[in-house]
């Protein structure tokens, strides 16, 4: 095997030297391959103005940057994104959080509960979306007929098509989904709190409230902290539950940041156009992402 | 012990109710695969399905609505172990020799976090050119690189904490690297090994967008395949649910069974992150 041979150059610190590329070369190549090739291609088509009527290679300068700032239909949605981010995140944390209070003490059941608890996160989120459009259909959904039986014998609501309920429908299925996600991050985080602290705390009076905000809480910050991080930016992309969901609809009114791409690339072919969006968005986020995980690795460091 | 203001039974039916809002729409939609098609469409819904009706399994078996759950198996798994072998290499080198330091660490994190939709759109453009649309090793290529940073960000964090002295001796008693990483390394950090597979299996197992973009009939995944089950006109809620069924199962059994080591898993990555 020459793989073999290569391992066994030992001795000597220029073989240790190259050893070390030679291990990283293959995951680097592919994920520069797959990563890194298609930004830059897109970095070069958007200089261009291509589309699939018109196909015209020179170089045009900004001119497709330029029109991002006066598309409407972008920042719209943008705004969605941000709705959609700004309240499913917090709501996931807090539920999360509760969760894993409850399942962290003595119960019956509990290694079951947790187990099953866990099981939205591990669906595909087509599954996933495919399940919340029957609970929320206006005829044959168990959603609707709860309410007919509680409250209005009348009642129907198709959710995922109406202007008022489409947000909330949205909103419901994507923290179903992914709280037991932030659960489990948590209630593992929890389980590893010092008892002994916590103990100490007791003692000296401290009430369950004050143990949690002074004791556990930071503690689990810098799980919680990567879990937030983690789910923030599966929010700021979200596709697959909101293209299944609701394609986008009623019109454009739930249209995600991603799903106006998708439109734009494949269903209108705007090449140029769609490479200086993505562009842009690999920007914003690369500055966003870089800056938080340096802050958080400083302030670890520090912690440590 | 920790004291709670609520008492054990009452958490207990929080717990319960908690259960209930969690299992029944995954209920539900299972229960669609032993529905007959009146039940499906009954108003008002009918709770639980009043006969065991396997017709809708029947008719998967005659049309050819399984061969993307096989699909799904095969990209999922080779994709998976790719990414286990060149990922785990690529950690230890980061691990042992620093290689990179933290600016390629952070790098290769970093490349987990782009949009899907925003790397299949060029992607897709250079697939076109290359005639890779729709081919067994253009999924797997994508899946592999899709996966790669989360395996090397995992298992870096697992060999950092293999004791380098073990490996160490382990050198002087004449291995080689490769032969210290295989018995000493590998086998010390195999539990995080495990749950960075079963992981990385899941995601690929259900990713949508990718497949959405890159298949057509050929090497079309399941999720793909579910979502064309339900258009604005046309459901067929029976096949929806005999899909999902089948295609979910195995992984709630495994998450069931494995779940000690999931959680270590997972709260463990998460720390060394």
């Amino acid at each position: 095997m020459t793989i073999a041979t290569e391992f066994g150059t030992r001795g000597g610190i220029l073989a240790e030297r190259n050893l070390k590329y030679v291990l990283i070369a293959p995951a680097v190549f592919i994920i520069l391959l797959i990563g890194l090739y298609p930004i830059l291609h897109s970095l070069v088509v958007s200089f261009q103005d291509v589309s699939a009527l018109f196909k015209n290679y020179d170089f045009v300068g900004f001119m497709n940057y330029g029109r991002l700032f006066g598309d409407g239909r972008l920042w719209y949605a943008m705004l969605h994104t941000l709705i959609i981010t700004a309240i499913a995140l917090p709501l996931e944390l807090v539920l999360g959080l509760l969760m894993a209070q409850l399942f962290l003490e003595k119960m019956p059941l509990r290694q079951l509960m947790v187990a099953l608890a866990i099981i939205p996160s591990v669906l595909s989120p087509v599954v996933v979306g495919a399940s919340w459009r029957l609970m929320f259909d206006d005829r044959f959904g168990p959603i609707n007929a709860a309410i007919r039986l509680l409250f209005d014998e009348r009642f129907s609501l198709p959710w995922v098509i109406s202007p008022i309920a489409v947000y909330p429908a949205l909103l419901i299925t994507e923290v179903w989904q992914w709280t037991p996600f932030m659960f489990l991050m948590l209630y593992a985080a929890l389980s590893n709190v010092d008892q002994s602290l916590e103990e100490a705390a007791k003692i000296d009076g401290a009430g369950y409230w004050t143990i949690f905000f002074k004791i556990a809480l930071p503690s689990i910050w810098p799980v919680m902290a990567i879990a937030l991080i983690i789910r923030a930016l599966d929010l700021v992309r979200i596709f697959d539950i909101a293209w299944v969901l609701t394609r986008g609809g009623p019109g454009t009114f739930t249209e995600t940041i991603s799903i106006y791409l998708y439109q734009r690339g494949f269903r209108q072919f705007e090449t140029s156009y769609t490479a200086a969006m993505v562009v842009m968005i690999v920007i914003v986020l690369s500055v966003v992402v870089v800056w938080f995980l340096r802050r958080m690795e400083v302030t670890g460091a520090q912690a440590r | 012990m920790r004291q709670s203001p609520l008492n054990m039974w009452l958490r207990f039916v929080v717990g319960l109710l908690v259960i209930l809002i969690v299992v029944f729409p995954v209920y539900w939609l299972f229960s669609m695969a032993f529905k007959t098609p009146n039940e499906i469409f009954a108003f008002p819904p009918v709770w639980f399905p009043g006969s065991f009706y396997i017709e809708n399994f029947k008719t998967m078996w005659r049309t050819d609505d399984l061969v993307p759950v096989w699909n799904s198996i095969v990209i999922s798994s080779i994709s998976t172990a790719i990414a286990l072998c060149l990922g785990t290499v690529c950690a230890y080198s980061m691990a042992r020799f620093r290689t990179g330091g933290d600016n390629f660490a952070i790098w290769v994190l970093s490349q987990r976090m782009l949009p899907p939709i925003a790397i299949v759109f060029p992607l897709f453009l250079a697939y076109a050119f290359l005639g890779w649309v729709d081919t067994w090793h253009g999924m797997i290529l994508v899946y592999t690189a899709f996966n790669l940073p989360f395996v090397i960000w995992m298992m870096r964090g697992y060999i950092q904490d293999v004791p380098v002295e073990l490996e160490e001796s382990s050198l002087v008693d004449g291995c080689t690297r490769w032969q210290s990483l295989i018995r000493v390394v590998l086998p010390m950090s195999r539990t995080g090994l495990f749950a960075t597979g079963v992981f990385t299996f899941i995601f690929t197992w259900n990713e949508f967008a990718f497949a959405f973009v890159l298949t057509r009939d050929g090497v079309l995944t399941f999720p793909v395949h579910v979502s064309h089950y339900f258009g604005a006109l046309s459901t067929y809620w029976g096949k929806v649910g005999v899909i999902s069924l089948i295609a979910t199962l195995p992984v709630f059994l495994t998450v069931a069974f494995l779940q000690r080591y999931i959680v270590r898993g997972m709260s463990m990555g998460a720390l060394k992150g």
